[in-house]
């Protein structure tokens, strides 16, 4: 009965398994990369990122048609462009990031959907904008995991200039040039883990995946570490519920997994023990001095 | 002590082509402990970001002269409390001239921050995350981190702003340690008495040197009444600076 409910699903059809790895190593780069957008006040960022992705993946589909490996690569250097561009606009003018990047990401999604439109249909709009994980061939699940393996390296390798950058920018400054070339990486790398996320959950929803789980984390733990190890843990049981609400009670897939990590967010913003909102309501004594 | 350590060569620092100090020629000893004076928006906290290489000079050039290894400590608004990391992680960036972007902490690294935590009189606080600390708590922190900075010249820009009493006194005692040990210390301050008390030398700013040398003969009325009528307010209007056409 357990076994038929939670295991079989996974075990008897291949294009279940394939998503489920996908899920897992969606999550396992998403948690940490949208623990540090949310601690650096970019939770917004990501959205914004993941309409930027979409003229790289039309042009892909125009070129290729519905590959994903050609969507995904062309969804990674539009988002790659219009993080650069953005970052260069900020340090050569007097606008700020935020301003710089909403410019850009409004071209880019206009461009986009107009690409869309030239050779398509809405069908295909729908594709690209909310995905299908469970059409994932083994192509483009070999390619999800060496992107995301990718980033989890990258992030791997700037962590301590990156914390550096987000406490104390100035103190980076003074002792490293680093700071720059870490901001840069570290946006490159919210564009690889949109656009690994992309082919599975489409554009809209793969931002999902990585801010949901970061911002549930806030409520379980009060260091750095906790956190990211809350925020993957936490994005590995909304894939796996996810995919087996999708399959039991019919459901689309991505939705259903971003729907989990939704609740997750909501349990955790009403019981979390970090500022959570019942805590709060209690009346409690004061511990002592 | 010996020679400069850094010499400005007509230095003018600001932003976007506006100067917050300009024409700026002076030395500082090796081994002195300087203080910064001045009314406000007299551009002091500028001219030490242009000292540590944050901000490049409009105009003219900063010598540091030797291999001399700075540390900067800004006004702590810079720094993010809300970011949950702990106190000793904090202190442990200090380290960062030998361990670099990769290197591990050893247990000797490990046992030099508990030194640094324990000298500003915060053992047991390793464990906790920086937005738990006071303000003047988290300023103890940063001296700690300095410490293992090791560095030769030291920038500190209103080190003593928003603490108590106990640990204002506390801090300046660091920083008295540190002199005798032979380091270059400039300070950002407001307390004159603190400055005639503690700082041998001081240089009085008002967008520009209004006098720097001993701090008894820089402090005089005549030089701090001068000080307070050069503060003018920012123009957006300004003209290109004659000197600037004329050089």
């Amino acid at each position: 009965m357990i076994y038929d409910a939670l295991i079989a699903p996974f075990t008897e059809f291949e294009f279940m398994s394939r998503a489920l790895i996908g899920c897992i190593a969606l999550s396992l780069a998403a948690g940490p990369v949208g623990t540090f957008l949310m601690l650096r006040r970019m939770s917004l960022f990501g959205d914004a990122m993941a309409h930027a992705i979409l003229p790289g993946a039309a042009i892909g589909y125009l070129v290729a048609g519905l590959s994903l490996t050609a969507m995904t690569l062309g969804g990674l250097a539009a988002g790659l462009v219009v993080v650069l561009l953005a970052g260069l606009v900020t340090r050569a003018t007097q606008m700020r990031e935020d301003a710089s990047l909403a410019g850009f990401y409004l071209i880019s999604l206009a461009l986009g959907v107009t690409i869309v439109s030239l050779k398509g249909s809405n069908v295909d709009l729908l594709r690209v904008l909310f995905g299908s994980i469970l059409a994932l061939d083994d192509a483009a699940t070999i390619l999800l995991c060496g992107m995301t393996s990718m980033t989890l390296i990258g992030l791997a390798l700037i962590f301590r200039p990156l914390v550096m950058e987000c406490v104390d920018p100035s103190f980076l400054r003074s002792v490293s040039r680093a700071g720059g070339p870490v901001h840069l990486v570290f946006l490159a790398l919210v564009v690889t883990t949109l656009v690994s996320g992309f082919n599975a959950l489409g554009t809209l929803l793969s931002v999902g995946i990585m801010m949901l789980p970061a911002i549930t984390a806030r409520f379980w733990a009060t260091e750095l570490t906790g956190m990211i190890f809350v925020a993957t843990l936490s994005g590995l049981a909304a894939s796996v519920v996810g995919l087996l609400v999708s399959w039991h009670f019919g459901l689309p897939s991505g939705p259903a997994i971003i729907l989990v990590a939704g609740c997750f967010y909501l349990l955790s913003l009403a019981f979390g023990p970090r500022g959570g909102l019942i805590l709060k309501i209690l009346p409690q004594h004061h511990l002592e001095a | 002590m010996s020679g400069p350590i850094l010499t400005l060569k007509d230095v003018t620092l600001g932003y976007d082509r506006h100067p917050a100090v300009h024409h700026l020629t002076l030395q500082i000893t090796r081994g002195s402990l300087s203080a910064v004076v001045g009314p406000n928006g007299a551009g002091k906290s500028t001219l030490l970001k242009g000292l540590s290489g944050a901000l490049e000079p409009l105009s003219g050039t900063i010598l540091t002269k030797g291999a001399a290894r700075m540390a900067w400590l800004p006004q702590t608004a810079a720094l993010d409390r809300s970011f949950p990391i702990s106190v000793f992680d904090l202190v442990a960036m200090g380290l960062w001239h030998r361990l670099g972007p990769f290197g591990r902490l050893s247990p000797t690294d490990r046992t030099q921050v508990h030194d640094a935590l324990s000298a500003v009189g915060l053992s047991g606080f390793e464990r906790r995350t920086i937005d738990a600390l006071s303000g003047g708590q988290l300023q103890r922190a940063l001296f700690a981190r300095l410490m293992l900075q090791d560095a030769d010249l030291i920038l500190l820009d209103e080190p003593l702003a928003a603490v108590d009493t106990k640990t204002s006194a506390d801090l300046i005692d660091l920083i008295r340690t540190w002199h005798a040990q032979g380091r270059t210390i400039i300070v950002v301050l407001h307390d004159m008495q603190i400055v005639r008390n503690i700082f041998p030398q001081t240089l009085l700013l008002a967008r520009e040197c209004v006098a720097h040398g001993p701090t008894e003969d820089v402090l005089s009325e005549h030089n701090l009444a001068r000080a307070r009528d050069m503060i003018e307010a920012f123009d957006e209007a300004a003209h290109v600076c004659a000197q600037e056409l004329v050089s």
